[in-house]
């Protein structure tokens, strides 16, 4: 088997019983990087130099007997969480100089565990998009098809895994930026509870909606970097402080009994086939597993949408507006504070990002604030009410990630709304705050991973890890790899 | 016509906390720019802010001092605006539901009854950081951004438009200000910026209901600037009226140079702030026995012991607003009636020979090398009858200079009284001998001349001779 291609848990094996140190593992992705990059992009940065000296440390920690199940593991994390000393470009231009002079909580905690990190991948700018079309460094490409969008906004964490570049990475999600391209990529993408994962350090997008989480190439992957990241944080105020439970050791309980709610909003008459066929396979498996299905109905899905463009755009309107030009980042040469402001803004954001600051700022206005802003804040409570009413019959629900597989590139990027509506199974579960995983269940006619997602209560992500494992187990979906 | 000006004030009270109210890093004025600053406060992509619990317990504290309602569940919000001092383009504050609500104070002007002043709301806020220009940025004509207050946390008390004239505004901005530093929570230098004020200014003819349009003055930062700025405003309204104008709503800025004010920024102009709640921060929640744990551990507040001073130690109104005015006066004032037990005679020592030993020196009660008890005995020194009060003056200075107790200067400088009237009787006697012209002259009916000999007579016992004894003697020797 090539290095490249091993999981964590494979990995770590073999650098336990020392057939392999860290060193040589990180040169084989380091070379894998660059010979796969050319075609798929996933990285902004990529850290040779780092990464083999943190390698080195981490062959010290094995060698002195202290292996955790990070250490010298080579991963790649999102471009819009800091990393102290290194460039950190969240996909725009308006950052394209930026050092942090710190860095994210949930970096932090990955590398106190020993993991090395190969570099900073693509995302969309700001992570606005679904496709990493917005970026301002290029679009990755899905490696399963690279005339194709790897989804998005985390684009570059599940193209990367995808594509053997590493062997999990950290994504965000805001409104299924970590699922979605999971699902078009197939690999494993977990979206934690709101307030389980620390934001402190992560580029703020929409603040009530962010959250970071793990793209792995399986379940059992996805639990290890959960429970790394995971966890209370003292900076930021709205991380939760619940115990992080082990989520390895449950992972083989098995579904057996599992209540599994079929929201009925969620299987509409335009999803691909392709999709639809997926989901009966994998319902036909669950149920073969011992799991139960229930119908059930989330009445305000329809608003979602509209929904989530309303919050988000008007926390990004306000996020966004540090990026001045006055302390950092890129800054235009002006006569005159108004005209700084002014061109540094207008050079450095994208279209995507200016349309979303509009519509936020609108959506603020005095005048617009009720109609809109409080509006849709009441329409949020009516979705997470959805929910909470639905979990009362079951413990986990099964939809699609995405309504089609993954599509060209350049097919949506002039149609902003039917790219927002590739995200509608994804975004509910964020203006509801709950978690939620995509995992591979199929792949389309012309050989597109599809993705089931499992929704789980809130902060009960050890029961859609416990159903996704047994899924995996079934199921061969995940051992495809894209060949490039 | 008659006018009646209408002033609301808004003022800025800079907590005074050791760190800042959403992270970490120092509050302290003065240092090098730029040194106390973090990710936080300096609005890096990524940072979040974490309340400071000291500034809500601060915050609670002015509530209950001033007979606010504390809020159950209160927010934060974000008002957004760019400016190069503002780090985030947007400062945290609270918008609706503040901290504090519907509060008041009662004002007294001399000569008039009391007077509430409500108080609508009080809010937590961030700083912004400053801006300085020209050469002492070391950038020639360039502009520089200090942050190191950024993130400074500050109270907004919001007062209704309850004030009728620039007299009852410095009352109740004084009142204010004895409040918060009374209750420790800011220092109150006007000249740092600690404790700043925001005048609404309007005018409408006398017995209308209606109010004008007001003008909302800024930067007006010492209690001379507030008189001067609320009559120049009150003066140019009516005078556009008179002349047929209209005043319209607008932002004015106080010059203290010219003592005038001058448009800022009209309606139309101003900042569409497009407040909504922060999404960084978590309501905060307050319950009745956190309120209650600080209710306990206030301070008794300056009205009521003043109040006291007057019922429980027979305090004229006067003394007691006096030895009231700071919580260290006050406290030092009451150490010393403690020691000595007449309150009229500590608080004339307070009042006189103290004040004016600290106003010399340009120093506060804080510092005050003569502590309470030394005060009370040197004054029962007096009540002994061991020196007179003459000479207590003196010996207080030399306390103050050496730190010395009262007995041992007086043991040292041989200031022990005289009162032993063989003694006094011989000065008396010489004194006469020497001036037998003005001898005549009281004989002769001239008493005046008494004085004279009272004087020549303390001179010569060098102050030490009891007044009390002299005059007896003095008189019957004379009356011969």
């Amino acid at each position: 088997m090539n290095v490249f291609e091993m999981t964590i848990h494979e990995l770590h094996a073999a650098l336990k019983e020392k057939q392999i140190s860290s060193v040589e593992a990180t040169s084989a992705m380091l070379e894998r990087i660059g010979s796969v990059e050319p075609h798929v992009g996933s990285f902004i940065t990529v850290t040779s130099e780092q990464a083999l000296s943190a390698a080195r440390s981490a062959d010290q920690r094995i060698a002195s007997g202290e292996c955790h199940l990070l250490t010298g593991i080579p991963l790649a994390i999102k471009d819009i969480i800091l990393t102290e000393g290194i460039l950190t470009t969240c996909g725009s231009r308006i950052l394209d100089n930026f050092i942090p002079p710190y860095s994210a909580t949930s970096w932090e905690k990955l590398r106190d565990r020993g993991a090395v990190l190969l570099g900073k991948l693509n995302q969309d700018e700001f992570a606005m998009g679904s496709s990493t079309e917005s970026s301002a460094y290029g679009t990755t490409r899905n490696p399963w098809d690279t005339t194709r969008i790897p989804g998005g906004s985390s684009g570059g964490s599940a193209a990367a895994v995808a594509a053997s570049e590493a062997v999990a990475t950290l994504g965000t999600d805001t409104g299924g930026s970590i699922r979605q391209p999971a699902s078009h990529c197939g690999c494993v993408g977990l979206k934690p509870t709101y307030g389980r994962v620390s934001r402190y350090g992560v580029i703020a997008y929409a603040s009530s909606l962010d959250q970071v989480g793990p793209l792995t190439r399986d379940v059992a992957d996805c639990a290890v970097m959960l429970e790394a990241v995971a966890g209370h944080d003292p900076k930021d105020s709205t991380s939760v402080d619940t115990p992080v439970p082990n989520y390895s050791a449950h992972l083989s309980d098995g579904v057996k009994g599992l209540k599994i709610g079929l929201p009925k909003e969620y299987f509409i008459d335009g999803l691909d086939p392709d999709v639809q066929g997926a989901m009966a396979a994998a319902i036909e498996t669950y149920r073969r597993l011992g799991a139960e299905f229930v119908d059930i109905s989330l009445p305000h899905t329809d608003y979602a949408v509209a929904t989530y463009y309303l919050i988000a755009a008007a926390e990004a309107s306000s996020n966004l507006a540090r990026y001045d030009g006055v302390r950092f980042g890129h800054r235009a040469e002006a006569d005159g504070l108004l005209e700084m402001y002014t061109k540094s803004r207008s050079e450095g954001f994208g279209v995507e990002v200016k349309r979303r600051i509009m519509i936020g700022t609108y959506a603020l206005s005095s005048g617009y604030y009720d109609a809109y802003y409080v509006k849709a804040q009441k329409v949020r409570t009516l979705i997470m009410r959805d929910f909470i009413e639905a979990f009362s019959a079951v413990d986990v629900m099964l939809t699609p990630v995405a309504p089609t597989p993954a599509f060209k590139i350049g097919e949506k990027i002039n149609d902003p709304l039917q790219m927002y509506l590739s995200d509608i199974f994804t975004i509910p579960v964020n203006l509801a705050g709950t978690c939620a995983i995509s995992i591979p269940a199929g792949f389309s006619a012309a050989g597109l991973p599809i993705g089931l997602q499992l929704i789980g209560k809130p902060f009960c992500e050890e029961s859609i890890l416990k159903a996704g494992y047994a899924f995996e187990q079934a199921t061969e979906w995940h051992k495809r790899k894209a060949m490039i | 016509m008659k006018y009646q000006p209408v002033i609301g004030l808004e003022v800025h009270v800079q907590l005074k906390t050791d760190t800042k109210i959403f992270c970490g890093c120092s509050t302290q004025f003065g240092a090098e720019p730029n040194s106390q600053t973090c990710p936080v406060c300096l609005g890096l992509p990524g940072a979040l802010p974490v309340l400071n619990r000291k500034v809500v317990e601060f915050a609670i504290k002015a509530g209950l001092s001033t007979n606010c309602s504390i809020t159950p569940r209160s927010i934060f919000a974000r008002k957004n605006y760019f400016y190069p001092d503002l780090p985030k383009g947007y400062q945290i504050s609270q918008f609706e539901d503040p901290i504090c609500q519907r509060g008041w104070l009662e004002i007294k002007l001399e000569g008039e009854e009391p007077k509430r002043i409500g108080i609508t709301r009080i809010h937590m806020e961030e700083d912004a950081g400053k801006l300085v220009h020209g050469d002492v940025t070391g950038l020639d004509d360039g502009s520089g951004v200090d942050l190191n207050r950024a993130c400074t946390p500050l109270l907004e008390v919001v007062s209704e438009p309850d004030l009728r004239s620039s007299d009852e505004a410095v009352v109740y901005l004084k009142k204010l200000h004895q409040i918060v530093t009374w209750l420790g929570i800011c220092d109150g230098n006007m000249e740092e910026g600690s404790f700043r004020c925001d005048a609404n200014v309007s005018v409408m003819p006398v017995g209308s209901d209606t109010l004008g349009t007001r003008a909302e003055v800024k930067n007006v930062n010492s209690f001379k600037f507030v008189k001067q700025a609320i009559e120049y405003e009150i003066q140019r309204q009516i005078d556009l009226i008179e002349d047929g104008g209209k005043v319209v709503q607008e932002t004015r800025l106080f010059d203290p140079n010219s003592g005038t004010t001058r448009s800022m920024r009209s309606k139309e102009e101003a900042h569409d702030y497009r407040y909504f709640p922060d999404p960084d921060l978590v309501p905060l929640d307050i319950d009745n026995d956190w309120i209650n744990r600080i209710r306990q551990g206030l301070p008794e507040l300056p009205e009521q012991r003043r109040q006291r001073f007057v019922a429980e130690l027979g305090l004229p109104d006067y003394d007691a607003e006096v030895l009231t005015a700071s919580r260290a006066v006050a406290e030092y004032f009451e150490a010393g009636v403690e020691a000595h037990g007449n309150a009229k005679l500590v608080a004339n020592w307070v009042m006189g020979e103290i004040t004016r030993a600290l106003n010399d020196r340009g120093t506060s009660i804080e510092t005050c090398p003569v502590t309470p008890i030394q005060l009370a005995e040197l004054l029962k020194l007096i009540d002994s009858g061991t020196i007179s009060g003459k000479i207590a003056k003196t010996v207080f200075d030399e306390m103050w200079q050496s730190g010395k107790a009262p007995q041992t200067i007086v043991q040292e400088q041989g200031l022990v009284q005289v009162s032993d009237s063989g003694a006094i009787e011989a000065i008396i006697d010489e004194i006469m001998a020497a001036n037998a012209g003005q001898v005549e002259e009281y004989r002769g009916g001239k008493e005046k001349v008494f004085g004279f000999f009272v004087g020549q007579i303390m001179k010569a016992s060098k102050g030490k001779a009891n007044p009390t004894v002299v005059n007896e003697l003095l008189l019957n020797k004379l009356k011969g």
